[in-house]
């Protein structure tokens, strides 16, 4: 801290007597969502407000050759069908590329396909009425010709000669391809005592938030504004994305989030049929809402991984770790997604394989096919889990491999703690990380030796438990070098507005929005700690456009450590505000004031000096009292994005212990375990639960959730009776433990705890799985790890 | 007949009376009808537990029961849970342990809790993961919602915790 | 998705249900407790015209025991066979059975004539009422048809009930002192429809079994009472035996593949399954050998 009064006192925002930084404090907006006050963009009604549903293609590749929608348009309460070719005249399509992904390439996506439908689920045609059920009835008389095309669905085929090129103007299904060759690769595996190869197999899944998708859009022709609530993570990227292609200026556009049922990554984006629902509104001069029922929800919204990966690693003997080799392929659907891109996924897992270890040998490649088949595009842990399954798996299968415990392997060659600030031979800039200090932290949590002590004694009943070991790290904090670089209008920094109001109390405006993980409560919590005032008398203000701060969102792991900053900063520059008013009314000099518990007090003594309910009536009923010329200024604004470093990279280490039904091929989770450092904790258990959450998703991943589509491209279990996700009784307790290590990069120190349980789960699962099944001589590289994929490897079915 | 359908019933202690389609299910007709949109939709077919409410004391899926069906019925939603103060301490609970993140599966989740909370006041953790294991929550991962319920349970049987 | 459009009626008696039936055959459709029906109608995977309300009808409700016969209503709910005394007494298998049905919520509003009549293959109770030696009892404007709960379904979704019959009651012999009952499921996740199931009951003289009925289920289009159990009465059960009994249950089934398991998988988690059963209910671990490494 370099603020001058606090200097004085000793004292900085972390310490202080009534800071709410590092400890464990109530969300302020939960009582709302537990009493079912709450208001989720599925619970808004507005007047005239009409409902759309969308015709989707029941074909995953095929030509509209007629719509006929008479009968439709004659139903009861229905006010509109549009086609894609009548929206178009409203809206412009988009072409998801970035320019720093060098050669990725799409094709121009309508809001509704104007000719062609490219998945199973996209739109041909919206139909609007005055309720839901009255469109879905109306959508079953809307009769379409369609002829089928040849449909691309196996990515491991996209690129070959016979198979057809799905946008012919592109050339090939190639949308991106990187290359990477660092250090000295074939010297490296030459110089190995053994090299393992494996293919790890990586399936096809997406989000779920419990609450769909939903977007109301309020075009109001008289004043040429569009109001668009919306449940997104990133208000202004939409406002835009909507101006740009509604042929609009920004400030035509407001994006209001307001509750959010669940994001993940999965409301990152603007979907096709969110924007035509925009147009819709600007086209009949009314409400429209669109709400996806479940089964779009699985036919449309973004699903992810979805990669088959060749890999290699080349180990000594003794241990040391020489060289990763990957050949990565990932199939992303018929478009890159607008505007963050396809492509980020692959480059990701390129950039993060090997991330943990000093090797600097390193050689990958990734491709990114299209296929008619849903787009994919970020989701929670984007790369990340790929990455870490693929490296942990090589490393473990090293240890096996050389006879070497997976601890021991990964203490020789885990980037030594005191190595740092270095760089990954993919070219990631590391402040400082905790590898080590995790993973004794880890076997300490774990009681490693007891646990491996109580396998080998059930083994020896046929009881066959494993323990798997994965060590991770993680972007987060990511400054423009994700997006902005690119050439594409998403900020990567973000601002936040302080004001004390007139009963003393704050008020505060944030750009990043909230969707569950805490933003409200971490932003109240740095205000209040830094002003000295208690956190029931900050309000936070959020997802916004007309009313907050110009930002990012909240992705990517950057609310806490981007959106925190920024509240740091403009709490710091009002706080500073106030007490030059003090001063000025009590005659002091600042430098002898602070703030505590609501009241100006003395730094010495810390007698109260005036209660800051008293200091704003003067300031805004009573300024002739003020001293002459004095302005006083009871609002800061402050903005923030990091640096020196591109991202701030996290570490941890999570552990998985099960069992494995060698007969039935089931797996039961019996405890998994997380240590992570992600700085400075502003909130523990706000830090705990996004660990806590975000294994779990990983854990779905490891086991149950699989989007499975046949050789046609039809999505076959759009529904949540066929598409598992993790419920209570199969997941286990998570114990989650930390190690702090702050960034420089900003005076907070924090870094994102959002996506590090998705990074490593899914790794610790499969490599205790192989463990358990280490006296088979079995080895598993493919999730899901459902009981066939178990029962085939062992040889049963 | 598909015409709208008169119906009777009780909906958190208030009689409501309503003419609905007979298509209309009790969770729309909470929402749509009477502006209780703490019961949520996360799927429509029964699987996710977003629409958990209680008919006649039994918690049930209100997108898997017609509005019809509900004639002479006794409804409770999370709003009268709420405000009758029944779950006070579970909400406490809730809270105190960041139970929930988004919010969305949180009045189900609620009301499934609340029913193992008076069916088997003693359950332990593995009984309430069970109990649970219908209501779909993908923020939190489970851990501090059982550990909210667990925590409940042992306060409302005077157990130190 | 919202359902299409339907009419809907609340049957007073079953008589008034029977005639309703008869006047709309195959446009309506029976509403019980919905649990199944309701998911379908909301998907527009079914659209009838009318719906035959029957929740109404309280003679359709109830436990009773008499003359060593249980009888359940086709309105009970599977909440309540969960916590019938009766039914833990005289049908043990059920009580078991049914905590394995669904989840709380469901089980309150699902009830055992609507799980009967929907003969899902992959669901618990249908398997049971064979493994018990059930009687389903219908009733049609022209009487009452007693079926023998094995000739009762004829396939996925179909059984011998007609469009203008109405399942009305199970009935079943109450479980004796040596009777023994087994059920298990291999399920991906707690109350998720089974890859393979078992609902087993059976008599044990001494450590032999006297009669041992084995119903299947998620084993082909309709549960399975198997007939491979001849391989395992009369007589103390062998390793040979076992496997005979093994080879024949393997011969009888018919499974299907679907996204949870292929047809092998299901052969193969079957006869697991009879193994186990086996060994649970003579207390002989030993013929459920664990697959060692």
């Amino acid at each position: 801290m370099n603020d001058s009064s606090e200097k004085q006192s000793g004292l900085s925002v972390l310490d202080r007597p009534n800071s709410y930084i590092g400890k464990t404090v109530p969300r302020p907006n939960l009582g709302r969502l537990m009493q079912g006050r709450g208001q989720y963009v599925s619970d808004m009604v507005l007047p005239r407000m009409a409902h759309v549903v969308f015709l989707r293609s029941p074909y995953a590749h095929a030509r509209i050759l007629k719509i006929d929608a008479t009968e439709a348009k004659a139903m009861p309460g229905v006010i509109a069908v549009v086609t894609g070719a009548e929206l178009a005249k409203v809206i412009t399509p988009w072409v998801g590329v970035l320019s720093h992904l060098k050669g990725l390439k799409s094709a121009p996506q309508h809001a509704i396909a104007t000719d062609r439908a490219c998945w199973q689920g996209e739109a041909v045609a919206a139909i609007v009425a005055t309720g839901r059920a009255l469109a879905e009835d109306a959508a079953e008389l809307v009769s379409v010709d369609y002829e089928e095309l040849v449909p691309v669905t196996d990515m491991r085929t996209a690129l070959d000669p016979e198979t057809p090129v799905i946008h012919p103007e592109l050339g090939d299904n190639l949308a991106f391809e990187r290359n990477l060759d660092a250090g000295a690769v074939d010297q490296a595996f030459k110089d190995s005592d053994e090299v393992v190869e494996a293919k790890f197999v990586f399936g096809r899944h997406t989000g779920v938030t419990l609450e769909p998708r939903a977007v109301l859009a309020d075009w109001n022709s008289g004043e040429e504004r569009l109001t668009v609530y919306l449940g997104t993570q990133a208000p202004h990227m939409v406002q835009n994305i909507a101006a740009m292609h509604l042929g609009l200026d920004e400030a035509q556009v407001r994006v209001v989030c307001k509750d959010v049922g669940g994001s993940f990554g999965i409301k990152v984006h603007i979907y096709a049929d969110e924007m035509a629902t925009l147009a819709l509104s600007k086209l009949l001069r009314r409400p429209v809402k669109f709400v996806a029922d479940r089964v779009e929800s699985f036919n449309t919204d973004i699903h992810a991984r979805d990669h088959v990966c060749k890999a290699r690693i080349g180990v000594s003997k003794n241990g040391t770790i020489n060289a990763f080799e990957i050949d990565d392929v990932t199939g992303i659907g018929p478009y890159s997604m607008y505007p963050r891109t396809s492509a980020i996924e692959a480059n990701q897992v390129i950039n993060l394989v090997g991330g943990p270890y000093t090797t600097q040998n390193y050689r990958a490649r990734t491709r990114v096919v299209f296929q008619n088949k849903n787009v994919t595009c970020q989701y929670r842990g984007v790369g990340h889990p790929i990455a870490c399954s693929i490296t942990e798996g090589l490393v473990d299968l090293a240890a096996q491999r050389i006879g070497m415990d997976p601890i021991e392997i990964r203490r020789r060659n885990l980037i030594r703690d005191d190595a740092y600030p270095c760089g990954s031979p993919s070219g990631l800039k590391f402040e400082a990380l905790s590898h080590h200090a995790s993973l004794d932290k880890l076997i300490a949590m774990m009681n490693y030796d007891a646990l491996r002590a109580e396998q080998a004694e059930l083994r020896k009943r046929g009881i066959y438990r494993g323990i798997g070991i994965a060590s991770f790290i993680e972007v987060t904090n990511p400054s423009a070098a994700f997006y902005g670089v690119g050439g594409a209008r998403i900020s990567s920094q973000d601002g936040v507005a302080v004001r004390l109001d007139a009963t003393g109390r704050v008020i505060c405006q944030t750009s990043i929005t909230e969707q569950g993980q805490g933003s409200e409560s971490l932003t109240a919590q740095i205000v209040g700690s830094v002003l000295g005032v208690s956190m029931g008398r900050v309000r936070v203000i959020l997802g916004d456009t007309d009313n907050t701060p110009y930002g990012g969102g909240t992705w990517a792991s950057r609310g806490a450590g981007i959106g925190g900053e920024a509240a740091l900063q403009a709490a710091k520059v009002l706080r500073k505000n106030i007490l030059d008013v003090a001063a000025a009314i009590l005659q002091a000099k600042p430098h002898d004031l602070d703030i505590i518990d609501n009241a100006v007090v003395d730094v010495q003594g810390g007698q109260q000096r005036i209660e800051l309910h008293e200091l704003a009536r003067v300031v805004y009923f009573r300024p002739d009292t003020l001293p002459p010329g004095f302005q006083p200024e009871l609002m800061a604004t402050r903005h923030f994005v990091p640096r020196e470093y591109p991202f701030a990279f996290t570490n941890g280490i999570q552990a998985s212990w099960l069992e494995v039904d060698t007969q039935a091929g089931f797996i039961k989770l019996l405890k998994h375990w997380v240590v992570e450092d992600c700085g400075t904790i502003i909130n523990p258990q706000l830090v705990d639960e996004q660990i806590r959450g975000g294994v779990v998703q990983g854990l779905g991943a490891a086991l149950y959730e699989h989007c499975i589509y046949d050789e046609r491209g039809q999505l076959t279990n759009a529904n949540m009776a066929d598409y598992l996700v993790p419920m209570s009784g199969e997941m286990p307790d998570i114990d989650v433990g930390h190690i702090v290590s702050p960034t420089l990069d900003g005076e907070l120190g924090a870094k994102g705890a959002g996506e590090a349980g998705t990074a490593a789960a899914a790794a610790a699962v499969t490599n205790a799985v192989n463990d358990a099944l280490s006296p088979f001589n079995v080895t598993v590289t493919e999730i899901p790890l459902t009981p066939r994929v178990i029962l085939t490897a062992l040889g049963r079915i | 007949m598909t015409n709208p359908t008169p119906i009777s019933l009780t909906v958190n202690g208030e009689s409501v009376s309503a003419q609905v389609l007979p298509r209309l299910n009790l969770a729309d007709f909470l929402r749509e009808h009477l502006g209780l949109t703490g019961t949520h939709v996360g799927c429509e077919h029964g699987v996710c537990g977003a629409c958990t409410v209680r008919v006649n004391g039994d918690i049930v899926r209100a997108c898997l029961l017609l509005a019809v069906q509900a004639e002479d019925a006794s409804v409770e939603t999370i709003e009268g849970l709420s405000d009758s103060g029944e779950i006070s301490d579970l909400q406490a609970a809730f809270q105190n342990r960041n139970a929930l993140q988004c919010g969305y599966c949180t009045p189900g989740m609620l009301m499934a809790a609340q029913d193992i909370l008076t069916h088997e006041p003693q359950a332990d953790r593995e009984q309430i993961r069970e109990h649970l294991s219908g209501n779909y929550c993908r923020c939190t991962g489970y851990h501090a919602i059982v550990d909210a319920v667990e925590a409940t349970a042992r306060a409302r049987s005077g157990q130190a915790r | 998705m919202k359902a299409s459009a339907f009419s809907y009626t609340r049957a007073s008696s079953v008589t008034d249900a029977l005639d309703l039936l008869a006047l709309h055959g195959d446009q309506a459709k029976v509403l019980s407790g919905g649990q199944s029906l309701m998911p379908a109608l909301n998907l527009r995977l079914s659209a009838p015209a009318l719906l035959v309300d029957i929740g109404a009808i309280s003679e359709l409700r109830g436990i009773s025991e008499s003359n060593g016969v249980l009888k359940i209503g086709a309105l009970t709910r599977h909440v309540d066979i969960l916590r019938s005394p009766d039914i833990a007494k005289h049908a043990p298998l059920l009580t078991e059975a049914i905590a394995y049905v669904a989840h709380p919520a469901i089980r309150n509003k699902g009830t055992i004539g609507g799980s009967l009549a929907h003969a899902d293959p992959a669901s618990e109770l249908p398997a049971c009422t064979i493994g018990l030696d059930a009687i389903i009892v219908v009733r049609g404007r022209n009487g009452e048809r007693r079926i023998q709960a094995a000739d009762f379904f004829t396939g996925i979704y179909e059984t011998v009930l007609s469009p203008e019959e109405l399942l009305v009651a199970v009935e079943m012999p109450v479980a004796k002192s040596n009777s023994a009952h087994f059920f298990h499921e291999y399920a991906r996740r707690k109350g998720d429809y089974a890859i393979v199931g078992l609902a087993a009951s059976g008599i044990l003289e001494g450590d032999v079994f006297a009669d041992l009925r084995l119903g299947f289920f998620a084993v082909g289009d309709r549960p399975l009472l198997a007939a491979a159990s001849k391989h395992l009465t009369g007589k103390p059960v062998t390793a040979s035996m076992l496997a005979d009994a093994q080879a024949a249950l393997d011969a009888e089934l018919d499974p299907q593949e679907d996204q949870q398991a292929s047809a092998g998988m299901r052969r193969y988690l079957a006869r697991q399954l009879m193994a186990r059963c086996v060994a649970t209910l003579l207390g002989r671990p030993e013929l459920d050998a664990r697959p060692r490494a």
